[in-house]
This record gives C-alpha cells, sequence and structure tokens, in this order.
C-alpha cells in the first residue's frame, strides 16, 4: 500500500499544527483537524482520540487476580472482552494452557453474547439511522428515536437482541455490570438450569432477527452499491484470530493477516508471540499509538480489524447460517477484498446471525450446567491473553511477580489497531465531499458516519462526558481558522466564531 | 416469543425502580453507583414492606434496553452524576423526548422515555431524574470531598423519596408522589 496520504501537510512550514487539549475532556472524544493550502484544498486531515491513558499505570501494582474485574471498568460497553482477554492473559501466566470443557465453553457463551449485544447496539442504535434515513437527514431523527418511530420493528428487535445478550451476560458472569463469573484458570460459576432454559426459549428468535438484519443491510448494498461500494473506501490490510483450520472464532486462536490485495502475510502466529508481528508507533499529533506489521513498518504496515476484517480474513464461519451470508458477502466484492467503510455494518451483521447460532447450540450443552471450572498448570510469571472484541482483535499482556503483584502490563485494545484505518477514513471524506467547501451539518456527519462505521470505543468511562463531541476546523496555510463547527455533547450543531481552544 | 415484548419475568417487577449509573473507578461518575450502595444498605434496615418494593439496578451508561427495566413499574427514579450543578442536587421530571443523543454508547433519560413509548407502546411510567452534583472525572481518583459532602444531601432527600412511595405503594397501588 501507498504511503498514508493526507497525514501531514507538506511541504509543513505555514501550516499549523493542531492537537487536542488534554484537559479539556477526561475521556475519548473525537476531533478532526482538516488544513487547506491557499486554494482551499484539503492538505492535512486527522483523527485525534483520547483513548485509556494511564490504565496501563493504573493496573500495574495491583494484586492479579483483581485485574479480570477492575479492566471492566476500562470500558461500559465491551467490559467484557477486556474481562475475558485478561483472564486468558492470566491463564497462561498460572501456567494454565487448557481450560476443562465446562470453564472454555462458558467463557465462551459470555463471550459471543457479550459479542452479540454489543453488535446489535451499534447497528441498531447508532448506525442504522444514518443508514435508513440517510446521512443528510434532519439530525433530530437521525437516532435511535427516530428509528423507533419510523421503523418500530426494528428498534424493537435492536432492543431485544440487545437486552438478550445482556441476558447472556448477567447469566454467565453473575451480574449485568462488572461481573465476577470468569477467573484466572477458569471460572467460578455454571450456568443456572433456570437460566439455560429462559436463554434456550429465545435464542430461535434471536437467530431469525439476526437473519433479518443481515438481508437489511445486504438490501442497502445492492440497492445503493454507488455509496454503499464507494463511500470512504480505503484498501487495507487484514487481521483477525482464525482456528487451526482457518475458521473464524471469536475467542480464541492463532493471529492471521492478509494483505490488502487478499494474499496471506502471517499465518498461525502465536498469540503469546504477538510482538514479533506487530509494533506501535507514537506520533506527536495523536493520544492514542498507531500499530503496524513489523514486516512492512509504519508507512505500508497498518491494517483493519473488527468484523470487515474477520469475516474476509477467515476461510469458512463454522456456524451455517452465517457462512452462508459470508459467502454472499465475499461474492459482493466479485473476487478482490471488499474495503468500503460502510460494509463493516454487513460484516457486523453476519457476525450477529453467527453469534446467534453459537449461542443457541452452547445452550444445549449439558457442560454448562456441570463439570469442572478450573485448570491447573505451573506457574510461568507472564501471559498474552488475545482475544476478538467486538470491535476486533484486543490484546492483553501481563507478568506477575513472585508476590502475585502486576509488575507488567500492556493493552492493545480494538480501536488503536484501526487508529490509523479510521483516519485513512476520515482523508478519504475529506478527499470526496470537504474540498474547498464551507463545513455543513451533513458534511459534518458523513465524517462521523465514516467513524461510526468502525465502532470506535471512545466512551471508555463517564456518561457525564460520554457523548462523542465532534469538532472540525478547517484552518488556512496562514494558521486561520476559516471555519470551526463543533457538535455538542447534547448533539447540537455549532459553528464556533471563538478562538479555537487547542494547544499549538 | 411474539416479538413485541420482551419474557415476562418470574415475579413481577418490584413498583419502585431505582436506576443508577456511573463508572466507579472515574471519581465523580461514581457517585450514583454509591449512592445506590447507601440506599441498599439502609433499605435491608428497612420494613421488609418497603425494601420489597423497592429495586435497585446499577449499569455503566444508561441503554435502550433499559426501557425493558422500567415495565410494570409504579414509579422510577433514575439517578446520575450531572456536570455544572449549582446546588448538590437536582431533581428533575422528565417526559419523553426526541434527542439528538445518538453520537455515542448511551442515551439520554428523555430518549429512553421516548424509546419506551414508540418501541413498547403506551406511556411510561412517572420516571424522575435525581441528578448528583459532579466536577471531576480522572481515571482511578475517588470522588471529591464535595461531592461525598453533596451525596448526603443527595441520600437524605432519596431516603425521603423512597419512604413516601414505598407507603404510597403499599396503600394505595398506582399513587406515586414526584
Amino acid at each position: 500500500m501507498a504511503a498514508p496520504d493526507l497525514e501531514t501537510a507538506a511541504p509543513p512550514e505555514g501550516l499549523r499544527r493542531v492537537a487536542i487539549d488534554p484537559v479539556s475532556r477526561v475521556e475519548g472524544h473525537g476531533k478532526v483537524t482538516l488544513l487547506l493550502d491557499e486554494h482551499n484544498r484539503v492538505q492535512q486531515a486527522r483523527l485525534h482520540i483520547v483513548e485509556f491513558r494511564g490504565f496501563e499505570a493504573f493496573i500495574r501494582g495491583r494484586p492479579y487476580w483483581e485485574v479480570p474485574v477492575m479492566v471492566q471498568r476500562l470500558c461500559g460497553i465491551c467490559p467484557v472482552s477486556h474481562h475475558l482477554a485478561a483472564c486468558k492473559a492470566l491463564d497462561r501466566a498460572l501456567g494454565i494452557t487448557v481450560l476443562p470443557p465446562s470453564a472454555e465453553k462458558l467463557r465462551r457463551l459470555m463471550h459471543y453474547g457479550q459479542v452479540l449485544q454489543s453488535h446489535a447496539l451499534h447497528f441498531f442504535h447508532l448506525s442504522s439511522p444514518d443508514l435508513l434515513f440517510g446521512f443528510d437527514s434532519e439530525p433530530t431523527r437521525r437516532n435511535i428515536v427516530g428509528v423507533a418511530q419510523a421503523h418500530p420493528d426494528i428498534a424493537r428487535q435492536g432492543v431485544l437482541l440487545r437486552k438478550y445478550g445482556q441476558e447472556i451476560i448477567r447469566a454467565t458472569a453473575g451480574k449485568r455490570v462488572h461481573g465476577t463469573g470468569s477467573v484466572p484458570g477458569g471460572m467460578n460459576r455454571h450456568l443456572s438450569a433456570e437460566d439455560q432454559a429462559m436463554l434456550r426459549a429465545q435464542a430461535d428468535q434471536m437467530v431469525q432477527w439476526a437473519q433479518g438484519a443481515v438481508q437489511l443491510v445486504q438490501r442497502l448494498h445492492t440497492q445503493n452499491p454507488a455509496l454503499y461500494d464507494g463511500f470512504a473506501r480505503s484498501p487495507a490490510h487484514l487481521m483477525s484470530l482464525v482456528r487451526p483450520d482457518g475458521a473464524l472464532d471469536l475467542y480464541d486462536g492463532r493471529l492471521r493477516v492478509r494483505s490488502a490485495e487478499g494474499a496471506l502475510l502471517h499465518e498461525q502466529v502465536d498469540d503469546q508471540r504477538y510482538l514479533d508481528l506487530i509494533e506501535e508507533e507514537v506520533r506527536p499529533w495523536s493520544y492514542m499509538k498507531f500499530p503496524y506489521l513489523r514486516s512492512l513498518g509504519p508507512a505500508a504496515g497498518w491494517y483493519r480489524v473488527g468484523p470487515l476484517a474477520r469475516v474476509q480474513n477467515c476461510d469458512r464461519i463454522p456456524s451455517p447460517l452465517a457462512e452462508v451470508e459470508r459467502q454472499v458477502f465475499v461474492a459482493h466484492g466479485q473476487g478482490a477484498l471488499i474495503d468500503a467503510t460502510l460494509a463493516y455494518h454487513w460484516a457486523r451483521m453476519i457476525e450477529v446471525l453467527h453469534t446467534a447460532e453459537v449461542v443457541r447450540e452452547l445452550l444445549d450443552d449439558p457442560d454448562l450446567l456441570a463439570g469442572d471450572l478450573l485448570g491447573a498448570g505451573q506457574r510461568s510469571g507472564e501471559g498474552v491473553g488475545i482475544i476478538e472484541a467486538p470491535r476486533g482483535t484486543l490484546i492483553h499482556h501481563y507478568r506477575v511477580a513472585d508476590d502475585d503483584l502486576i509488575t507488567h502490563c500492556n493493552l492493545i485494545v480494538s480501536t488503536t489497531h484501526n487508529n490509523q484505518a479510521m483516519n485513512e477514513a476520515v482523508r478519504a471524506v475529506a478527499r470526496e465531499q470537504f474540498d474547498g467547501r464551507e463545513i455543513t451539518e451533513g458534511l459534518l456527519n458523513q465524517i462521523e458516519v465514516a467513524i461510526r462505521a468502525y465502532d470506535p470505543c471512545l466512551s471508555c468511562a463517564t456518561h457525564a462526558m460520554g457523548r462523542m463531541p465532534l469538532e472540525v476546523a478547517l484552518v488556512d496555510a496562514d494558521g486561520q481558522a476559516l471555519d470551526h463547527v463543533a457538535r455538542s455533547p447534547e448533539g447540537h450543531f455549532t459553528r464556533l466564531d471563538g478562538p479555537l481552544t487547542w494547544t499549538v | 416469543m411474539d416479538g413485541l415484548t420482551a419474557p415476562p419475568p418470574a415475579r413481577p417487577p418490584a413498583p419502585c425502580l431505582l436506576l443508577a449509573w456511573g463508572n466507579r473507578s472515574r471519581g465523580d461518575d461514581a457517585l450514583a453507583p454509591l449512592l445506590l450502595d447507601r440506599i441498599q444498605r439502609w433499605l435491608m434496615q428497612q420494613p421488609a414492606s418497603q425494601h420489597c418494593a423497592v429495586q435497585c439496578l446499577e449499569d455503566q451508561q444508561l441503554q435502550v434496553e433499559h426501557v425493558l427495566d422500567l415495565q410494570g413499574r409504579r414509579a422510577v427514579l433514575l439517578i446520575d452524576a450531572v456536570v455544572g450543578l449549582s446546588a448538590p442536587f437536582s431533581t428533575m421530571a422528565l417526559t419523553p423526548c426526541r434527542d439528538s443523543s445518538f453520537t455515542s454508547h448511551a442515551l439520554s433519560p428523555q430518549a429512553l422515555l421516548q424509546v419506551y413509548q414508540d418501541v413498547l407502546g403506551g406511556v411510561p411510567p412517572p420516571c424522575l431524574l435525581l441528578g448528583l452534583r459532579a466536577d471531576q472525572f480522572g481515571l482511578d481518583h475517588p470522588p471529591t470531598p464535595q461531592a461525598l459532602a453533596d451525596l448526603d444531601l443527595a441520600e437524605a432527600w432519596l431516603r425521603t423519596w423512597v419512604q413516601q412511595n414505598a407507603a404510597v405503594e403499599a396503600a394505595e397501588p398506582g399513587a406515586v408522589t414526584q
């Protein structure tokens, strides 16, 4: 792949670099900056994200057994992913490489329930308004409330799919928030027969609704291919976990990397050796690192993770209905990898169907109700846990001293893997939509549409500041702000006349 | 399941719901969960008729599926940390409203009630928002001393609210105070 375009204006002289003032927010939010030349052409476009600052330091020095519960406080949206990734890493630190079947299946049930509910929330709550109403529709309609009004069946299914996933989490983790079901070495509870019966009774309905969701997104692509297959395209390498036979697996596996052209670059990389595969680069204009493949270097080695990567990186999906839909999806690419940003939604719904099928199958397994829950091994003191979280590959890496305290913690979260890919999507929108134009609310939303497709976890903490205020600024070659608009936490679109609040 | 309603719970829900949300690891964002902890401890010391009339739920963020938790309630109190309050706490009766809170994983309380109306049909139960004055949200920071002092006042108010609503519920099902 070519080196990233529009990341840094050339020549940089005369253009002002802007950055987020770190005290202005207490949690992740997005800020896009665009720099123009004297002809009002975009020369630079950047998405700035703040995420997880300090969390690794927060973990160091804590007893290892606290970590699976603590890390859930990273995020109110994907706590289970962190919970399980931490447990998988600590399994290895304790020398446990194989869990008893009951423990492995219970964790898998919890995880697939988490992916199901997270994907359902993202599609039905965050993205379907854009897709069903259009990017330039009335902003007050472009939310879940608007969907509920105009498409009550879709909204209802979204709510109940989400609730179903949350009930799986409650039943396996013990409670809805900060559950303790998974522990280093296994699980601490079985599924109750009552919960099994309750969840099983609804499983067929969830599969049916998930099928409907896949077909809904597929229809959008086939009805408007110019938009859905063309909006914010950015070719990228793909990374995800796969099973030894190349099948998709969201809970466990080895790393596979496929090039943007579809060739296998790395196959069956041991999760404990992830640092042989990827490295992270720090760039001065962002608080979030930029991972890349060591074999290709920072300029050409960036990649994408998450549903769009997983569905195309695997050889098959090991559940029948989702595999049929994967084949339809792959055929849509006509022999090439699909790199359209909006195809994330289609891939995401295929995964919803897959998770619903896996959950349904697991719920018939008697191992959920009885059997050993803890494994045993020879303590090694270090471990890596990799899981396919809803947004993509999630890596937890810990070292544990003899006194049981964590001495090293490294987290590479899904959104970080996608940092460059999201920036590329923003640049594609900038090239296609912003060159020399005044910023309008509709154009601003197009940037958000591109960012939202990746389902970035920008809201990993407080809800009170947790809306995603998005600011876009146009800065000319002399550093003068030509245009500066923002969407407030309440969703109001405002053109700002005051001075920029960024450090220069 | 017909898809029109959630599966019926094993038993009828408690008539009064306290739903608090926040991140316990982020400074003042922990206020609502902490208040819920206090009230739950206090409820355990109250007569059974009172603590059985109240269900306490905690989450990290308000989400669309919480509409299902509102079903079958007589009175709902939503509790959240709020930035920029001039008083230690605030109360506000909520009405359904279509707003633009769609750029995050969270949902505004008013939008939640609108989703209830649109998705489940009918009028949502009476809902009150108890806002707790909040100022800082640093990771791994405790709530500020000022926030904790304010919380004492909010707790006193909340005890009264629970007593009134639980008592009213026991005496006259369906009647609630706001």
